[in-house]
């Protein structure tokens, strides 16, 4: 193990980079150059570091690694990082896509440079927090400080109604969050700490798991998002710059999916036992539901936004059928999710800094003068439809397989998702690169730059990596995931116990 | 005999010093009748009489036990001397600009302050009532101070009506306590409420009382003098009553609720879920609409204090604690969002609009990083401190049980967080209209930053500040 703090270094070197950023005096060219590069110096390094987390994790082990600990607040309630198979590949996933994010910005970002990188920098600070947070406290500090920065980045450079975007996405995300803030005080006084592995073997009672358990959905559900309250995510991402949704589609989106594996399932399984229904019902509708409204879209991002919530309703679905596929399934979609629709959304943002439009009416055959990036979106436009050979099919055929062993029809009506989706992505991929190249604006379009291909490639061997060989993931999560299940199902069976004890006596 | 006639004076040192300090003052502005350097003799006077209160220890009491002095009482005094200074601070560029050379205005904020002290040490009705009105009689003439502005003078006549009206009120119930239990001082009470139980005359007393002190904390439903005087007064007039003397009020409310009336706990404690939540959802709810800064600042400060209140509501130790650190907290965020709303002046005015904010980041990017700062944490959003304000209240009001309370409180946050995020939008979104602002004074500006680093890095150490919290709150426990 090592000796050294890892993941408060990598929590807290992007802060750094910012500090750094902040000190740079001056607006002319070369400040705004340096700004750049710190940015994307610093985001490297975080990567390059995090990848030693990953190196020094032990598979084999379900307890929680590379711990922490540290007086705070008193009171029980501390400096506590570390992580697990659950949360680890987050954290990876976080650095990982933070350099994409940069580039992407290279040179569409033009006005308040340094701002624009300070607030990413921050941003992912606070998202790599959230993932190693091992107290309630901490974690929610980190889980709603993330709303500044963005706050800021979809308002300062969004795009024409990016006031409203960034109001909804706001005030949307803190009301579920503050409902949060309440449960977990009342967790607080039931087991005297914050702590979350000790909250994980804590036994909360029936009524309290049943309200817990109903303001964390509050917060999750939003920030997933499910449906219906979804609403807020197709208008963040529409008027959110590339960088923006990116990192809002790839990560923040996976703090809901985490927030339920972390706390709602290990610390209220009987209300989990009790609302699985519940979920199962939103995340088909979501799943239907949000892939037919993506057929009717005119706006590019918003139809990517919307497959967003499709394929987080099978994230959902899959972690509440509490088997190991479904759950393995649903941490497997959100990584293979992240890749996915950050891909998807670089893809848009590589034609709208063109354009300046993402009509989709605008384009047609860029195949014809964008070889490469023809290929390019084809490859993420099929990872999307989980296309076997990509890592979209490994995390929905899990999550599929999970809900099978569950309930049929909840299987039946996802898998209808599946081919909605393959609908969706394909007529869109057909209107925006195939046809005729007939519009006169795009006769002298280039293809993808030097820059361009380095942010692509290593998203496109990573798709097709885990899409042929997805163990390396799998084998990450499997003993987090083995032990979170057994806990769950002996909680279940203890409380049944108890209540055929009770019915006898 | 004669030696226990004679009180020991020492405990009051404090406050003798101001009250001698203050006359001596006064006779030598009124020999000179200029306000040269004035300000700085008063401020020299605060800073003695904190000082001498950073040399107390222990607990005690004087004056036949109508003037009490502990840890919890230090801190408070602390907290409004420090509010008083820094609104003596804030003040000096504004008389400069004007060309006001009133030296009442500092004797008169020193005044004001003695009566906080005296309020904050009051251990009896009749200590109560005297410091109270002192603090109250200095304020209503600070706040008509521009006599020669029709706004200043309405301001400080619809405070001092009203807050007559409130007087009254609160010498009414302080009169029904005193018929009912035959005493003034709070211990007294205090074991006549525990034996015979409340008595209907009591409890009107108390809640009589109640209605006087919610006026002086403005909470609702008796606040509605607050955004007339916050914006009819001179603004660093405003700046000042929004400090210092809610800090005093409320630690009087306390001091009242908890060595006064614990027996009876039950009987107040309705009564402050009531306003708590009433003025939560009323300071969100109305600061809606508000397009002048000191008026949106008077409706966030009903709010706040609706926030502080949920501690109180709680009656726990934690809540008591959670209320100190709010009022830290809060008195911080205050001083700083003013002394920027005092350097809001363009052309040789100042102005007062939201909207003369816009675009704020791109002619002075540090100071709206700040401001920004100061409006997210007066919004409670992690990891700026008012969100540890928020929490540690909440959290004393779950334990407590009362659910209810938390949750519309933390819903009416969500509420408030919109306006405050309606300020970050002028500054960051809206495009620059009009000049610049004219340059930060040097003693603004260091109040300024100073809030806005505090309110930033409170987090990394909040140690020390929680610590002094938790250990005043224990005293009264």
């Amino acid at each position: 193990m090592n000796s050294w703090p890892i993941l408060s270094v990598v929590t807290f070197l992007p802060l750094l980079g910012a500090l750094f950023i902040f000190t740079i005096r001056g607006e002319d060219e070369t400040a705004l150059r340096n700004a750049r590069y710190v940015a994307l110096w610093t985001t490297l390094i975080t990567f390059v570091l995090s990848l030693f987390i990953w190196g020094g994790f032990d598979n084999s082990s379900s307890e929680f690694q590379f711990v922490e600990k540290g007086e705070w607040l008193g009171g029980n309630i501390n400096y506590h990082m570390g992580v697990d198979g659950i949360s680890m590949l987050f954290v990876i996933l976080t650095t990982f896509l933070m350099p994409a994010a940069i580039l992407a910005s290279w040179k569409s970002v033009k006005v308040r440079v340094k701002d624009y990188m300070i607030a990413f920098l921050v941003l992912e600070t606070l998202m790599i927090g959230v993932f190693c947070a091992l107290d309630l406290v901490l974690f929610y500090l980190f889980f709603e400080g993330g709303l500044i920065p963005m706050f800021l980045i979809i308002g300062v450079w969004g795009g024409a109604r990016r006031v409203y975007a960034a109001f909804k996405f706001f005030l949307y995300t803190l009301l579920g969050s503050v409902l949060m803030l309440i449960a977990l005080m009342a967790m607080y006084w039931g087991a005297g700490t914050t702590d979350i592995p000790t909250l994980m073997a804590h036994q909360f009672p029936a009524q309290l798991q049943t309200w817990a358990w109903l303001a964390f959905f509050a917060s999750f559900a939003v920030k997933m998002p499910m449906w219906p309250v979804h609403t807020w995510l197709p208008d963040a991402h529409v008027e959110a710059p590339t960088a923006g949704s990116v990192i809002l589609a790839a990560i923040l989106l996976k703090m809901g999916g985490y927030g339920f594996l972390r706390f709602s399932v290990p610390m209220f399984p009987l209300a989990t036992d009790l609302f699985a229904p519940l979920i199962f019902v939103l995340s088909v509708v979501a799943i239907i539901y949000t892939s037919l409204v993506a057929l009717a879209q005119e706006d590019i991002k918003k139809l990517i936004a919307y497959s967003s919530v499709a394929h987080m309703g099978f994230v959902t679905m899959g972690i509440f059928t509490m088997t190991i596929q479904g759950v393995q399934g649903g941490i497997f979609q959100m990584l293979s999710h992240g890749l996915v629709s950050g891909a998807l959304f670089l893809c848009v943002g590589i034609i709208y800094d063109r354009m300046h439009t993402r009509e989709i009416a605008a384009y047609g055959g860029l195949v014809h003068r964008m070889p490469i990036y023809a290929f390019v979106f084809m490859l993420f436009t099929m990872a999307n439809v989980g296309l076997p050979g990509t890592s979209g099919f490994v995390g929905e055929f899990l999550t599929l397989l999970g809900a099978f062993r569950v309930n049929t029809w909840v299987a039946f009506f996802a898998t209808t998702g599946v081919v909605l989706s393959a609908a969706y992505a394909l007529w869109l991929y057909r209107r925006v690169i195939f046809g005729k190249l007939e519009k006169e604006s795009l006769m002298s379009i280039k293809d993808m730059n030097a820059r361009e291909i380095a942010i692509m490639a290593p998203l496109v061997v990573l798709t097709v990596l885990f899409g042929i060989w997805p163990a390396p993931l799998i084998d990450v999560t499997t003993a987090s995931v083995e032990k979170l299940i057994s806990n769950y199902q002996a909680a279940i069976s203890a409380a049944s116990s108890a209540a055929q004890h009770a019915a006898l006596y | 005999m004669a030696q226990t006639m004679v009180p020991s004076f020492w405990p009051a040192l404090p406050e003798l010093m101001l009250a001698v300090g203050a006359m001596a003052l006064l006779l030598l502005g009124a020999f000179r009748r200029e306000g040269k350097n004035m300000c700085v003799l008063s401020a020299a006077l605060l800073v003695l009489a904190g000082i001498a209160i950073l040399f107390q220890s222990g607990e005690t009491t004087t004056f036949g036990g109508a003037f009490a002095v502990d840890p919890f009482i230090r801190l408070m005094k602390i907290l409004a001397i420090v509010g008083s200074l820094s609104a003596m601070a804030m003040s000096l560029n504004y008389f400069r600009n004007e060309n006001l050379t009133m030296f009442e205005y500092p004797i008169l904020i020193v005044l004001a302050t003695l009566g906080m002290l005296l309020m904050i040490s009051a251990n009896g009705l009749i200590a109560l009532y005297l410091g109270l009105e002192l603090q109250s009689l200095a304020l209503y003439v600070l706040a008509a101070i521009r006599r020669d502005k029709l706004r200043s003078a309405e301001a400080g006549l619809k405070y001092f009506i009203l807050g007559a009206l409130s007087s009254g009120l609160l010498l009414y119930g302080a009169s029904l306590i005193y018929g009912f239990t035959g005493t003034v001082q709070f211990e007294g009470i205090a074991a006549v409420a525990a034996s015979g139980g409340p008595s209907l005359g009591l409890l009107f007393g108390l809640v009589f009382l109640l209605a006087g002190l919610a006026f002086k904390i403005s909470a609702v439903p008796f606040h509605m003098w607050t955004p007339d005087v916050y914006e009819g007064a001179p603004t660093p007039v405003t700046a000042f009553f929004a400090a210092a003397p809610k800090i005093a009020a409320m630690a009087l409310l306390i001091r009242v609720l908890f060595t006064a009336f614990p027996a009876i706990s039950g009987q107040w404690q309705q009564i402050l879920v009531f306003i708590s939540l009433a003025s939560m959802v009323l300071g969100a709810f109305a600061a809606i609409g508000q397009r002048n800064i000191k008026r949106l600042m008077a409706y966030s400060s009903i709010g706040h204090m609706g926030f502080a209140l949920v501690g109180l509501a709680a009656m726990n130790q934690e809540g008591v604690s959670g209320v100190i650190l709010y009022l830290i907290i809060y008195l911080v965020m205050t001083v700083g969002t003013f002394a920027f709303i005092l350097s809001m002046r363009r052309d040789e005015t100042m102005v007062e609009n939201i909207d003369d904010l816009a675009g704020l980041s791109r002619t002075r990017p540090m100071q709206a990083l700040a401001l920004s700062l100061l409006m997210f944490s007066l919004a409670g959003i992690p990891p700026l401190a008012g969100f540890f304000a928020k929490f540690y209240v909440f959290l004393a009001a779950v334990k407590s049980g009362l659910f209810l309370l938390a949750v519309i409180g933390v819903l009416a946050s969500v509420v408030g967080a919109f306006y405050y995020l309606r300020i970050v939008k002028v500054m960051y979104f809206d495009e620059p209209e009009g000049e610049a602002f004219e340059p930060m004074p040097r003693e603004l500006g260091l109040l300024f930053s100073v809030a806005g680093l505090f309110v930033l890095v409170f987090f990394l150490y909040p140690a020390p500040v929680l610590k002094a919290a938790q250990n005043a709150a224990a005293v009264l426990f």
